[in-house]
Parts: C-alpha cells; structure tokens; sequence
C-alpha cells in the first residue's frame, strides 16, 4: 500500500505545474497506470480523495486510464497485449520479448482554471 | 477566469528514478556493486546476508543499509558479524526509496567492493522503487509456496536475480522447486535463478561466487 506516497509524489508535481501556469484552481487530474505498474487503481483514487482535502485540488477528481501490458517480440515482431504477464510470444513461443507499455505510471493532464 | 487544458505527460516516480540513476551512476564509479533484496517478511534475507558476509569477508569488503518499519535488530545482526551497517527505520513506510539512500551516501566508505540494500519485508511496495542498485534479488522462501511469482508478479518481472531460500526444508513441504522456478521465468524469462539454505550454507558459495563475478564485470565496464 504504496499509494499514498505516490499520490504524494502526484501533489508535488501538480503543485509545480499549477504554479509555472499560475493557475488557481485543479477541476480534474488524468493518470494514465500500467497493468504492471505495482498499484492498484481503486487505492489511487482514495488516496487521492484523502489527500487533496484543503489543497489547489481540493475539489477535483482523479480520471485513471488503465494501460495493458503490451509487448513486441523481437524474433517474429509482432506486437500483442499480455493480460497474463506470461512473457511468451503468442505467435512464435520466443521469450525474447520487448515490453513497450503497461509498467508506467503517468499523469496526462490535468483541467485548471487561469 | 477560464478553464484550461494541460499536458504534463510526467512520470509520477520521476524524481525517485532520478535520484536512484545519480546513486547507480555514482557508486559503481567507485566500483561498489549495489545489491536490493526484496522479499515477503521473514524469507531470510537478513540470514542470508550473515551468511554472504561469512564467506565475502575478509577478501572483499561490504556494508549493509538495512530498512525495517521498527528497531535496529537486522542492523545488529549484521554488525555482530564486524560488518558495517545502516539501519533505515521507515516509521511505517512500506518500502524505502532512492532519497532515503541518498541522505546514507556521505557515510558509504568509498573502499567498499560490496553494498547491499535489505529493503523492508514486503512484497509488494519496494518493487515500485528503483534504489540505484545494480542488481534487484528477490528472495522466495519455500514455506511460502510455488506458487507466489505470478500473484506478485512486479517483484519477480523488475528483478535481476531469484534466490530460493530454505531449500532444506523442500522435503517437508508441498513447495516444488521446478514450478516456482517456471512461474517466476514465465513472467521474467532472464531472471537468474539461484537456491540456498543460509543456515546450512548450501548454495550460497555459488551465490556469492556470482556476486564477485558480477562485481569484476562493473568494474571492467567502468575501466
């Protein structure tokens, strides 16, 4: 439960991002999570709840696009997403695969009011 | 006043792969090889660093960070072993991150050939936070069952190394060492795979011949 501390590490960079823009206000914050990022959605979005009390945030809401894990072989080339993390190649049974999404944890963008 | 839309396009771990990338960077140019040990609580990997320390030291140097969430106990441990050791208490924190290491680098003798990082107990958590290691281990102990790798699979597809702990007790558990070791290489098909029992002593002189194997490769890239 790990979450906390990255929804912390979330508000540092809202904090900057709002400032550089001089913004005074966060409507609403997209992250974009890997299937193989090591957090779980739900728990984002409580954290996040918990946390934006009495800050630029305080009335947004969190948006969490949830990205699968995808990969390409490098044998056959063929790009397939791997719901099962099973790093096997569905075409060619290679285990020489290269992961091109699905571990990041992201924020997209977020909606603020100048 | 008007509602405006802005990319940011920022990984949320960005400042913690940073700080991790300047340590990495740092402490292998002083050809100190960094090792993270992550596990569930209570897999050995304290025993199995008193054990590493037995057979590493007095040809190599090495020190010990460890993290625990209470007391110094792990870093009195390894202590009693006359190695030097840094206990990281987290104060509930559920994995320890780059700049907690960091704050420990002005105290890190340069003339260390070995450093290894005991992450807190958990199997979860640490596996989101790169330390600046050079090599990532997770340990799975037997009584934990075969069949962990894929129902954690961050920590065995982020990991470097899988160290099998309590290999002794194989005979009287239902643990299958072939099925544990195809779980983790189905999610992770490079992951090196080692099995030990650290009270016994069986199986970490290959270990440890690995790490010092490992330690001249950083060294020779450095060179």
């Amino acid at each position: 439960m790990h979450e906390l501390s990255i929804v912390a590490n979330l508000f540092e960079i809202l904090e900057e991002k709002v400032r550089e823009k001089r913004g005074t206000k966060i409507f609403s914050v997209k992250l974009q999570v890997g299937a193989l990022a090591g957090v779980v959605p739900e728990f984002l979005v409580t954290a996040f709840d918990i946390y934006k009390k009495d800050t630029i945030a305080s009335e947004a809401e969190l948006e969490i696009k949830e990205v699968p894990l995808k990969v390409q072989c490098k044998d056959c080339h063929k790009v397939m997403v791997k719901d099962d993390f099973i790093f096997i190649c569905d075409h060619c049974g290679s285990t020489n695969l290269k992961t091109l999404e699905g571990t990041e944890m992201i924020l997209e963008k977020m909606d603020i009011e100048i | 006043m008007t509602k405006k839309e802005v990319l940011v396009l920022e990984d949320l771990l960005g400042s913690n792969k940073k700080i991790a990338t300047d340590i990495r960077k740092k402490l292998s140019q002083k050809g100190i090889l960094t090792v993270n040990l992550m596990s569930s609580p209570g897999a050995g990997k304290t025993t199995l660093l008193e054990s590493i320390a037995e057979r590493l030291t007095p040809d190599h140097k090495m020190a010990v960070i460890e993290g625990d969430i209470e007391t110094e106990r792990d870093a009195d441990r390894i202590r009693a072993k006359g190695i030097p050791a840094w206990q990281i208490i987290t104060g509930g924190a559920c994995h320890l991150e780059a700049k907690m290491i960091g704050k420990l680098f002005p105290e890190i003798p340069p003339d260390l050939d070995f450093l290894f990082i005991e992450n807190v107990g958990n199997l979860v958590c640490p596996a989101s936070y790169d330390l600046g290691e050079n090599i990532r281990c997770v340990l799975l102990s037997t009584p934990e069952g075969d069949d962990k790798p894929k129902k954690y699979p961050k920590a065995f597809t982020t990991s470097d190394w899988l160290i099998i702990t309590k290999a002794d007790l194989v005979p009287l558990l239902p643990f299958d060492i072939g099925q544990a070791v195809k779980e983790a290489k189905d999610i992770n098909p490079s992951l090196k795979v080692f099995s030990v029992s650290a009270l016994k002593g069986k199986g970490v002189e290959e270990l440890v011949g690995q790490l010092i194997s490992t330690l001249k490769k950083l060294r020779k890239d450095n060179a």
